[in-house]
């Protein structure tokens, strides 16, 4: 860490609160995430006439906003209270934002996985598979704002990343899922989306990392390193098998499992890493110092 | 009247019910550090204790940070300052104890001065009640909202324990009461506020170190006692959060230190995370964006 010599602090106490939230709230996003995706993918297969793709997205999707509702009411400190988050409609909040798109996407992907699956109520179920897609990549990237707009360092300083991370990571999960359940024949689609997803969030990811410069440090403290090295690993194999082996059946099953547990490590590795940037008082003092000379170095020449 | 510069919140109510805007100017050059302040505080609101008593050995303080049942938390810090220490009655670069004792001396009375090399910096501190702040802002249920007096309370009847806004404030007051469920924080005494009566804290504070009243005039007073102290040669002394200009707007309760915030364990400058956020949904934007072409890209490759 940083040497005390070059900033001063109050005995060395942290400035900021660490979160509240516990495991619950990433474990949402992988949830959440998946089921945003999942959703979409649905959506793109049934327009292109794969129903059994679609089938198994919308499965995938209805899977992943069933576990998102208990792991986020469980994480409130008044659950019974959940409902209180539709009281407002507020756009500075991305949790109440995100309380209405739930509210819309996760009834609307419930409903039409149960109507893909009995055979019932088609056009309502096609209407609610619609719904549900287009609110996909919102549910998707919602979640990087959400983290991003606190006083955290390490996660307000990569808000332009964290949106990204968390979609490619939503792809990659959704593809994995719907590869699980899809026969080879079909599932051409998925294996290209959780290649991509893969690649695309092993970038974004090392993106973020250069970018936040010396808050990046955040993710080498031992708690966070773990889940990231695990990430990382997860997601290189993951779409190594997916990309090489995905036609036949280990290799997609495999493939999946990898980068389903990626996709779930990166999060909890961003987690983390916010309660080790939140805990450390030279993560918030000396950027706001360098902000401040800078400003005063502007004022004198200026 | 000052209003809160740039109060982003929807249905609030505010602009219709608004009075004068009140809040703090704590003066911490004549803190005594006797914590009548936490005490009064704890006592009006029925504060819980914030745990078992524990002796940090950091100074006199053993509360150590604000905190869901610390709405008043006071920092005390031992320094060594070169050069500093008894001389000539006038005023010096020193302590709060010394310009009291300056005072003091002035009277006529006899006062035993910080000894040589040393001076003790302390302050009550408190929500900021900011102009722009960011728990109201990322607050999900409405929950916390903005009075009539421009202060920041929690409505703890709908406050529905979600955390947000606890890492949301760049200063670290917020936090949720583990055995409740809900935030807790300062509320400006609200119930005293509303019958016009002076928060606890200020009522109790025996050197007027916290000075309750309308901001305006708060302002006025301190860019006048900002004078008095760099007149008398307290260059160090400086106003914190009191410029409208800075990243919250301004805050209703602002302080006048004598060095620089991070001693007291404040931030230099702190910027309501809200500042951001049209940002922040942009590259959202851009990222469901690429998730839709990635999508796309996924299904030109065709079915296999």
């Amino acid at each position: 860490m940083v040497p005390p010599a070059e900033f001063r602090s109050y005995y060395g106490r942290p400035i900021l609160k660490a979160p509240v939230w516990t495991d619950e709230v990433p474990l949402y996003y992988f949830a959440g995430g998946l089921a945003g995706a999942s959703a979409s993918l649905a959506l793109g297969a049934r327009l292109t006439g794969n129903h059994r793709l679609a089938s198994a997205a919308l499965t995938a999707s209805a899977a992943g906003f069933l576990t998102s509702f208990p792991l986020l009411v469980d994480d409130l400190g008044r659950p019974a209270r959940f409902h209180h988050m539709l009281r407002v409609f507020k756009p500075t909040s991305p949790m109440n934002m995100g309380s209405w798109l739930l509210s819309a996407a996760g009834p609307a992907a419930v409903g039409a996985a149960l109507a893909d699956r009995l055979g019932v109520l088609p056009r309502i179920g096609r209407a609610a598979e619609v719904l549900a897609g287009v609110l996909g990549p919102a549910v998707a990237t919602y979640t990087g704002v959400l983290v991003a707009d606190t006083a955290v360092p390490v996660w307000h300083e990569a808000g332009g990343d964290l949106p990204l991370v968390f979609a490619s990571g939503a792809a990659a999960s959704a593809g994995a899922a719907a590869l699980l359940l899809t026969p080879a024949a079909d599932a051409g689609p998925a294996r290209r989306l959780a290649v991509g997803g893969a690649v695309a969030d092993l970038a974004s990811v090392e993106v973020m990392r250069r970018r936040l410069g010396e808050l990046g440090e955040a993710y080498e403290a031992r708690p966070v390193r773990r889940f990231a090295n695990l990430a990382r690993t997860c997601m290189t194999a993951g779409a190594l098998a997916v990309g090489f082996a995905g036609r036949r059946r280990a290799g997609a099953v495999a493939g999946a499992a990898l980068l389903l547990a990626g996709a779930a490590c990166q999060r909890l590795a961003v987690h983390k890493a916010g309660f080790v940037s939140a805990a450390d008082p030279a993560q918030v003092v000396k950027p706001q110092r360098d902000r401040l000379a800078a400003r005063d170095g502007d004022a004198r020449s200026g | 009247m000052s209003a809160p510069a740039q109060v982003v919140t929807f249905g609030a109510g505010y602009e219709k019910a608004a009075r004068p805007r009140v809040g703090f100017f704590t003066d911490t050059s004549v803190c005594i550090g006797c914590k009548a302040c936490e005490v009064a505080c704890k006592e009006w609101n029925l504060v819980p204790e914030a745990g078992p008593i524990e002796f940090t050995g950091n100074s006199y303080d053993n509360t150590m940070t604000l905190a869901a049942d610390t709405w008043r938390h006071v920092a005390f810090v031992e320094q060594e300052v070169p050069g500093a220490g008894a001389g000539a009655g006038a005023l010096q670069p020193a302590g709060s104890l010394d310009l009291a004792a300056a005072a003091a001396e002035a009277a006529g009375l006899d006062v035993p001065r910080a000894a040589d090399g040393m001076r003790w910096l302390m302050s009550s501190d408190v929500c900021k009640h900011c102009s722009s702040a960011a728990c109201l802002e990322v607050c999900p249920t409405g929950a916390l909202f903005r009075t009539e007096f421009g202060t920041v309370v929690v409505q703890a009847d709908v406050c529905n324990g979600c955390g947000y806004c606890v890492p949301a404030c760049p200063f670290g007051v917020i936090d949720r009461r583990e055995d409740d469920g809900r935030v807790f924080k300062c509320t400006l005494c609200y119930d005293r506020l509303r019958d016009g009566m002076e928060p606890a804290c200020a009522r109790a504070c025996p050197t007027d170190s916290i000075q309750f009243g309308e901001l305006d005039e708060l302002r006025a007073r301190a860019d006048r006692r900002l004078a008095t102290l760099h007149d008398g040669g307290v260059a160090e002394a400086r106003l914190y959060l009191r410029d409208e200009a800075d990243g919250i707007g301004g805050a209703g309760a602002f302080f006048l230190l004598l060095d620089e915030p991070e001693v007291y364990g404040l931030p230099p400058d702190p910027v309501s995370t809200t500042r951001d956020l049209p940002k922040l949904w942009r590259a959202a934007g851009v990222a469901a964006g690429a998730l839709v072409a990635g999508l796309a890209v996924a299904f030109a490759g065709g079915r296999r």
